[in-house]
């Protein structure tokens, strides 16, 4: 969580100062939610496919820094070389899918992971995750794969951070039911609800969640209630959330209810808060000086094909 | 022993899940019941376990098969028909599209689209999709028009670590009937000379090859023209050098295609044709498609609305001409 947020405020400060070509997506206020899902998940053997507000959960499941660096930066020496940029990428054998910008896509792709699995007899013990918005949920392929998720019985997480406006559009122009959890029933999945500013509570949910899923129980949906602490991006300022919500309990900041319930737990002190938060300081200055670095890509150097195969050299196998 | 075109496909498909443990099929209906077309026909049975039925989300199948290449299986997806393709056209287009763009990480997945028209199909269940996929990066597409291709080329598609978009045509799957399913050996992004000639050429594609051999054969008990047709087989990427070599041989063009008029597939061959061989051609290259409105239910609207031999010949009476 602490990574995520620094290196998101380093992000947001370089794309202020013209150094990020694109567009910059912050998932401030979201790192309670995502960093607890990314942490139940185990690097190597589960899958997580994240969103635009999955820096916490990205750290937490293990993708190296560098990757977020170099992607946004540009570099040549990333994983997606130049050809894709800030969110869009991933280590796609790895068990982390590189995103695309279609919303609820990424639901299928997570679970046919699972059933690939599953054919090939390694699906014990594994769970696969993915994240999504409130508004993520109005799309269609959000719905053809949860419910395709939960026909085959995957075990997959879908946590979805009710953040209370996708972009600008509030829940109420984006969904009728009471609750985004009402969903879950309709799916025939499990459903869990969680206060999103809440880490202890969040790593409690999360952990319930993957724990069901990895025993066999279907498809989990987790909704977490909180509020997007930045603008849609960084070239959004998020005007049209109203002071009343922004002071509710939703505006409350999770770093530092984290903060706290570790002082108040006896997990930790407030020095050692401050000596992880230098070393993650460190470490992410590190990570954006050698992204910055690495060369360009090189257009004339570039591979301008979509294809990996030359069709004449294929004839029956 | 007389194979027809959709046991092609289905024997492909047995071949597949029996010598490559990484083959599953997912689609609608095509379990138990052996697919819309029974092109699926047994294998569940004799496959248990990797002919899966999917729910009435073709969003979610192609990003389950785009899931599954992600893990090393080869996934072979049956859309009901290619019209329905429409809704996962985004997971086809940009999820399995750009994929090894973006990561270097190929994603190898084939979809079976049931394609073209029949007769009182209508407007749903009679479309020609093959431009619109090949319009995007990434993918291949295929259109494979005899029974041998229709099974070996399926065999290639799925060795291929690409998507591969199959488009099978419902109007040869019964119709279409060979002796068997022996193939020429040629590679899957190459063209065939089905018919040599040296009057004209005729490229084209799928269903539409036959129509253009029987207007060849008329043309030639006609007034002796001798019309070459060229099967294109697979349509992105475009085997230019046969296309261009026949023109060469010929110096007339009629690009035919089913699909609707406006670009696609014969715009392409037409457009490539008069910027890479203009000197090569003793006519303005002519374009033939089906009419540009949906394909009607009517079979006499219908027989109307798609290229047949009779029209077939008259473009290439005009083309000829000239």
């Amino acid at each position: 969580m602490l990574e995520a947020r620094q290196l998101e405020t380093k992000l947001a400060s370089l794309y202020k100062a013209g150094k990020i070509v694109g567009g910059v997506y912050l998932g401030k206020g979201q790192e309670a939610v995502s960093a607890s899902l990314g942490g139940c998940l185990e690097w190597g053997r589960d899958i997580f496919a994240p969103l635009i507000r999955d820096q916490g959960g990205r750290s937490a499941f293990g993708e190296p820094i560098i990757d977020c660096t170099r992607t946004y930066l540009g570099s040549a020496e990333g994983p997606m070389r130049g050809r894709d940029g800030n969110i869009h990428r991933g280590r796609p054998t790895s068990g982390l899918p590189a995103m695309i910008s279609h919303l609820g896509a990424s639901v299928s792709v997570v679970s046919g992971m699972l059933l690939a699995r599953r054919i090939k007899g390694e699906l014990d013990g594994v769970v696969g995750a993915t994240s999504i918005g409130d508004g993520g949920t109005s799309t269609g392929a959000f719905h053809e794969g949860l419910n395709a998720a939960a026909v085959e019985k995957l075990p997959l997480v879908v946590a979805v951070a009710n953040n209370q406006f996708a972009y600008s559009t509030p829940n109420e122009r984006q969904f009728a039911c009471d609750d985004l959890l009402d969903r879950a029933r309709g799916y025939g999945v499990e459903g869990h609800d969680v206060d999103g500013t809440d880490f202890l509570a969040c790593l409690r949910t999360m952990a319930e969640a993957v724990d069901r899923a990895r025993q066999g129980r279907g498809p989990q949906m987790v909704v977490a209630r909180l509020l997007r602490l930045s603008g849609h991006g960084e070239h959004d300022d998020a005007s049209y959330v109203p002071e009343t919500v922004r002071s509710g309990p939703y505006g409350r900041d999770c770093m530092d209810i984290a903060a706290a319930q570790m002082v108040e737990s006896g997990y930790a002190d407030e020095t050692e808060i401050e000596s992880w938060r230098e070393a993650v300081t460190d470490e992410v200055q590190r990570a954006l000086a050698t992204a910055q670095r690495e060369p360009d890509p090189n257009p004339w150097d570039e591979r301008w094909e979509a294809r990996s195969t030359n069709l004449l050299t294929v004839t029956d196998p | 022993m007389s194979v027809a075109y959709v046991d092609a496909i289905r024997e492909a498909q047995d071949h597949l899940l029996r010598e490559d443990p990484r083959v599953f099929l997912y689609g609608q209906d095509i379990s138990h019941f052996g697919g819309a077309f029974k092109a699926t026909k047994g294998l569940a049975e004799a496959y248990p376990g990797r002919v899966l039925d999917s729910p009435i989300s073709e969003d979610s199948m192609i990003g389950m098969a785009v899931g599954a290449a992600l893990e090393g299986m080869r996934p072979i997806v049956e859309m009901q028909f290619a019209d329905f393709s429409s809704i996962a056209f985004n997971q086809i287009v940009n999820q399995a599209g750009t994929h090894f763009y973006r990561t270097g990480v190929p994603v190898p997945l084939t979809v079976r689209l049931p394609s073209g028209g029949t007769p009182g199909s209508g407007p749903f269940h009679s479309q020609s999709m093959e431009a619109i996929y090949s319009h995007y990066p990434g993918l291949v597409v295929v259109t494979p028009a005899t029974v041998a291709d229709a099974y070996h080329m399926l065999i290639q598609a799925v060795s291929v670590d690409d998507p591969v978009i199959y488009c099978e045509h419902k109007f040869l799957y019964r119709w279409l009937k060979s002796s068997g399913i022996e193939g020429d050996g040629l590679p899957l992004g190459a063209a065939r000379i089905t018919r040599p000639g040296k009057h004209a050429t005729i490229v084209t594609y799928s269903a539409m090859v036959h129509e253009a051999v029987r207007a060849a054969d008329r043309m030639q008990e006609e007034g002796g023209w001798e019309i070459e047709v060229v099967d294109l087989r697979t349509v992105k990427p475009l085997d230019m050098d046969t296309v261009l070599a026949s023109v060469a041989r010929t110096g007339r063009l009629l690009a035919l295609g089913e699909a609707f008029p406006w670009g696609g597939v014969t715009a392409e061959v037409v457009s490539r044709v008069s910027s890479e061989g203009f000197h090569l051609l003793d006519a303005p290259p002519k374009r033939f498609n089906s009419r540009d409105t949906p394909v009607p239910y009517h079979p006499k609207l219908w027989a109307a609305h798609r290229p047949t031999p009779e029209t077939i010949c008259l473009a290439m009476r005009e083309l000829l001409s000239y």
